[in-house]
């Protein structure tokens, strides 16, 4: 059945492991916006949440890096990080195996992507799912893009990974929702950690909620990285639900630059064209 | 200059609890497994932060790695800083400090 969702959000760990010491206003203003994507998620009734995210080495490294993986269990876990330190306590999430396996062999007629059947999440995924799930009772299956380990993949594979996933879901009878994360300009991990470039978020976020492919697929890695730092190459993500969403055009629900939090906090969903 | 092999030790660590009890009761039997060179026994060890960021780990392994190594947020900044202070610019990889 037709995607019955698509939408992106920020997933860095200062959300909710530095809370107390953003402004509150703005941070209220970041958190009533998942709150509402929660409750867009939970009106959409899907039958599993496919996440797309861009992972942090939990589970796959330099020796043997996919350019895209698709997570295949019927459980996964995490945190990885320090519980404390994230200050999201360490569990089981519930995935869906039959439905992965049926997604990924659609997939594979478009992409080639490596599956899973072990998973481990760190805070790319267990941020979002914290705000979006918060009583872990939808099944997750987790996506994965290379934005760590270059070579990376290519913005334009992004988008055409996207499009697998949208005639993938088209060919399942579940009501599949779609959550990427990532992003945006951000200098995570680095002493310049706080450094957010607003004019380039706004200029890709115009990009993405006009989904025009050509705009979103223009950036080279070495202008990413020089105007949106390492992070912004997670824009991979958001590429990847434009390509889901082919055809609609999105809104921007919430940007709201938060230095402590290490990024422009957003928030965006697509308007699925019936 | 193993870099790949810090990162693949930190990462592993990171994400392996069983390692990481292994890692605690004996450092040096765990460092053996990997190649190694002896700066980079010693700052896995310590933990030297800022050299292990000067000598390239990727800042998300370092991230992680230094929030179970018990390194409050600023802490972990300075220690970078320190680090670049002490050691110069960061010589591989895609975590390099970005002079404002």
């Amino acid at each position: 059945m037709p995607l019955v969702f698509a939408g992106v959000c920020s997933h860095a760990p200062g959300i909710t492991g530095r809370a107390e010491r953003a402004d509150p206003a703005q941070r209220d203003t970041v958190y009533a916006a998942m709150e509402r994507l929660r409750l867009a998620i939970e009106a959409a009734r899907p039958d599993a949440l496919v996440v797309v995210a861009a992972e942090h080495f939990a589970n796959f490294f330099m020796n043997n890096m996919p350019a895209f993986a698709v997570g295949m269990a019927d459980h996964y876990e995490g945190p990885i990080e320090d519980e404390a330190w994230l200050r999201i306590a360490r569990r089981r999430v519930p995935g869906h195996r039959a439905l992965s396996e049926r997604l990924v062999a659609r997939l594979m007629h478009e992409v080639d992507v490596a599956y899973a059947e072990e998973w481990l999440f760190d805070h790319g995924i267990m941020v979002p799912l914290h705000f979006l799930t918060p009583r872990y009772d939808l099944p997750v299956i987790p996506a994965n893009i290379n934005c760590q380990g270059p070579p990376l993949t290519p913005l334009h594979r992004a988008y055409t990974f996207g499009r697998a996933l949208r005639h993938a879901a088209d060919e399942v009878p579940e009501r599949i929702a779609l959550v990427g994360t990532g992003g945006i300009s951000h200098w995570p991990a680095t002493p310049n950690s706080g450094k957010i470039n607003e004019a380039w978020d706004r200029d890709f976020l115009d990009r993405w909620t006009a989904n025009r492919r050509e705009a979103l697929i223009a950036y080279s890695d070495a202008e990413i990285y020089r105007d949106g730092g390492q992070g912004g190459f997670e824009i991979r993500t958001f590429i990847a639900v434009a390509g889901a969403a082919e055809g609609s055009t999105g809104e921007i629900w919430c940007y709201t630059p938060i230095p402590i939090f290490a990024v422009g906090c957003t928030v965006g969903v697509m308007n699925l064209a019936g | 200059m193993s870099l790949y092999y810090v990162q693949k030790l930190l990462y592993q660590l990171n994400r392996d609890p069983e390692l990481r009890r292994r890692f605690a009761n004996d450092a040096d039997e765990v460092l053996a497994s990997y190649e190694l060179t002896p700066e980079e026994r010693e700052a896995i060890r310590k933990p030297d932060i800022g050299l292990l960021y000067v000598l390239g780990v990727n800042g998300q392994i370092l991230m992680h790695f230094a929030a179970y190594r018990g390194f409050e947020w600023n802490a972990y900044l300075e220690a970078m800083r320190e680090g670049v202070r002490r050691h110069g610019p960061v010589r591989a990889g895609i975590y390099a400090l970005v002079e404002e």
